[in-house]
């Protein structure tokens, strides 16, 4: 009896105290997130309540325009795909150029495989670095040096996609089952016999659905980075945007394309990475 | 050989090369795919047009940003209508030197200016000349509005360039001389930021740190009725050049625009990924009408939200995190609502067995599962929304990316860039950290 008041004691304690830190983490987000909103509301040049009455002038107008645009409004789709194209460009040759360096560093960066213990370290800091990095720093940066050119935009990508893209693949090369390396090493394989039989098949399907994520979040990085100069559906919508007035069908089918891709890359990507995760479930 | 070691023999073979047609057939493939790589890759070599962008590149333009990221420079200038010479860092006026540097010797109208490693610039009334160690001595001088130059006999090195407008020698990236009709400026560069704690004229700019600190401890005030203390800080928060006050506050704005959006997101898709998970949400329609909602606005993208919001909220960061907050919303409702759809169900019949209400069984069935997730995909998320914070500030809502292209635009003092930069980085650094650290913490996983 007595033994069991006791727990019932620790018990309620432990709820109080726990209840009393629940409340606190409440509070102290409640806090933040007025504050937050009020010090921002301050700082932003127009109002939120104002602004709310004006939220949907902009989408409005918009969509009025390319109304207006009628029959003429698939042309200009057809007239932005090269834009596109550029954009979808600049995310692909950097997903693929990231990856194949997040490769090398998750290969050099992975404590398990014995590639050269003294690197491990230097390669993770490396690749913290590169994937602390905003795109947007190298690619001004860049674009100062080479002028408006889609290359900056793809150098910056790439090197934060290194990084990041690095970082998960390490994490895969450590989860790998080591028993295929230890067997194929008993039966005399080379260290790249090993990688290529008993590493490799293990981690590609992972690395392949990382990349399909990579992808997608790469395009949309493009597409930003082209309104600061880089090219691309970017530096379209900057136009069009920047001529303010009578452009808004134009924007309107630029939104289009954006959104458009996004989603069927997005519905690919899932998809794919389903299948993915099914053939692994059965093998 | 017995009969069934035979079979058992053939069995072998059959299977090696079954392997080994399997081996033949995956290596086909991965060199198929590494042969359409190289195809795509070739085509957006010519795509973006990479050698008309290697012929036009200037990697000595590259090496000028670098050397001015690290370095100051003093100039000498000397206005030839009339008849003035200043000595300034970065020429600015507020850091005119009242005495001349130990460097330049000034005797009457001639100026004798040690530019170090042998070289040395003598400057008079109109004219000038310029020893230069291994070449010899040029002399440059302006006679009726033209800029006339001699030469030492030879070749004429490729760092100068002299016609009748203009005289512009560059030796090397730490020097360089300047002769037009209207003025003779010399610059001289010296490592490190310069005045980057107070501004040139500010008293406590000679001070080393310890007279600061004995400075900041005493209470004979500099400026009486304000504290040493105070005075040193606010001096050094509103330095001119610099602008640490006004930098911080961007980089506040940064991360107010992060932590604000992520939060939002986070707690709006929480109760919008129970009506999503097919488990909680028996109803078709409302479950399809919700997902298509986290579709539609991750689909929309984070860019057009913020021309969107920009054209009805104005600049600022409520605008940037309002983006952040409705791209978000969608991310984390498809990740929360599909780990509602895999929690276990047995601890929510546990809790229901022991007569627990609705919410009480979300409440100790349901969120403990899923906590961790979300806890975890919340400071993940905030973590990468710092750099987007950034970026969307670059586009017009603010903050230290609309700084930093402004300061690359201007492109007047690369170092100044050069310490957004670090700053910039520096954040997303600490973020990632502390990000890391939490997540492992409430997660419990070590």
């Amino acid at each position: 009896m007595i033994a069991s008041a006791h727990l019932r004691d620790e018990i309620l304690q432990m709820k109080r105290r726990r209840q009393l830190y629940s409340a606190a983490i409440v509070v102290l987000l409640t806090v933040v997130m007025v504050g937050g909103y009020g010090q921002a509301n301050e700082m932003n040049s127009g109002g939120f309540i104002s602004g709310l009455a004006k939220f949907f002038d902009y989408p409005g107008e918009i969509v009025a325009e390319a109304w207006d645009a009628g029959a003429a409004f698939p042309g200009l789709l057809w007239r932005f795909l090269p834009a596109l194209i550029e954009t979808l460009n600049i995310a692909a040759v950097a997903t693929i150029l990231g990856g194949l360096g997040a490769m090398v560093f998750a290969f050099l960066g992975a404590s398990n495989l014995n590639v050269w213990p003294p690197v491990v370290p230097v390669a993770r800091r490396i690749m913290d670095v590169m994937r602390a990095f905003p795109e947007l720093i190298i690619a001004l940066f860049l674009i100062f040096v080479l002028g408006s050119s889609p290359i900056p935009a793809m150098i910056a990508v790439a090197f934060h996609t290194t990084g990041a893209l690095g970082k998960q693949f390490s994490e895969v090369n450590e989860n790998i089952d080591t028993r295929a390396v230890e067997g194929l090493g008993a039966c005399g394989a080379s260290w790249f016999q090993r990688m290529r039989f008993a590493v490799l098949p293990q981690v590609l399907p992972n690395y392949l659905s990382y990349f399909m994520m990579r992808f997608e979040i790469n395009v949309r990085a493009s597409a930003i980075l082209g309104f600061v100069g880089a090219g691309g559906i970017g530096s379209e919508l900057r136009r069009t945007i920047g001529w303010g007035q009578r452009a808004g069908d134009e924007t309107a089918a630029l939104f289009v394309l954006l959104i458009l891709t996004i989603f069927l890359i997005d519905q690919a990507s899932s998809w794919m990475r389903q299948r993915i995760a099914q053939t692994e479930a059965l093998t | 050989m017995s009969a069934t070691g035979m079979t058992l023999d053939s069995g072998l073979t059959v299977q090696r090369d079954t392997v080994a047609r399997a081996l033949r057939r995956t290596t086909r493939i991965g060199f198929a795919m590494l042969a359409l790589l190289l195809v795509y890759l070739t085509y957006t070599w010519f795509a973006f047009d990479v050698p008309a962008l290697i012929k036009s590149a200037k990697p000595e333009q590259a090496a000028l940003l670098a050397t001015d990221a690290v370095a100051h420079k003093v100039h000498v200038t000397r206005l030839l209508r009339r008849g003035t010479t200043s000595i300034a860092i970065e020429g600015e006026r507020t850091a005119t030197y009242e005495t001349p540097p130990d460097w330049v010797a000034v005797d009457g109208e001639k100026l004798t200016i040690d530019m170090e490693d042998g070289y040395t610039v003598t400057m008079r009334a109109t004219s000038l000349t310029l020893d230069v160690p291994d070449y010899g001595l040029i002399r440059v001088s302006v006679q009726d509005g033209r800029v006339i130059t001699e030469l030492p006999p030879g070749r004429k090195p490729d760092w100068l360039r002299a016609t009748s407008a203009k005289f512009d020698a560059r030796p090397d990236l730490s020097r360089r001389v300047q002769v037009s009709r209207a003025k003779m400026e010399v610059h001289r560069y010296f490592a490190g930021w310069e005045n980057f704690f107070f501004p040139f004229r500010s008293p406590l700019s000679v001070l080393t740190a310890g007279e600061l600190l004995d400075l900041a401890l005493s209470d004979e005030e500099l400026e009486p009725g304000t504290a040493n203390w105070l005075l040193i800080l606010d001096t050094f928060w509103t330095n001119p050049d610099w602008q640490h006050g006004n930098v911080f506050v961007a980089l506040l704005e940064t991360l107010l625009m992060a932590v604000l959006g992520t939060f939002t997101a986070v707690f709006v898709a929480l109760p919008l990924a129970f009506l999503a998970a097919r488990n909680f949400t028996p109803s078709g329609p409302v479950r399809f009408f919700v997902r298509r909602l986290f579709d539609f606005v991750r689909g929309i993208d984070m860019l057009i939200w913020s021309l969107i919001f920009i054209r009805s909220f104005g600049l600022g960061p409520l605008t940037g995190a309002l983006a952040i907050a409705f791209t978000d919303t969608g991310t984390l409702g498809k990740l929360f609502s599909e780990a509602l759809e895999n929690i276990d169900r047995r601890q929510v019949e546990g809790v229901n067995a022991t007569g627990a209400s609705k919410l009480q069984s979300y409440r100790f069935g349901v969120i403990p599962q899923i906590l961790p997730i979300f806890i975890s995909q919340g400071f993940y998320y905030l973590e990468s929304n710092t750099r987007s914070a950034t970026v969307i500030g670059a586009l017009g809502a603010g903050g230290i990316g609309l700084m930093l292209v402004e300061t690359i635009k201007t492109s007047r003092d690369w170092e100044n860039t050069l310490y957004i930069i670090i700053l910039t980085v520096l954040m997303v650094i600490v973020m990632d950290a502390l990000s890391t650290r939490l997540r492992r913490r409430f997660t419990g996983d070590r």
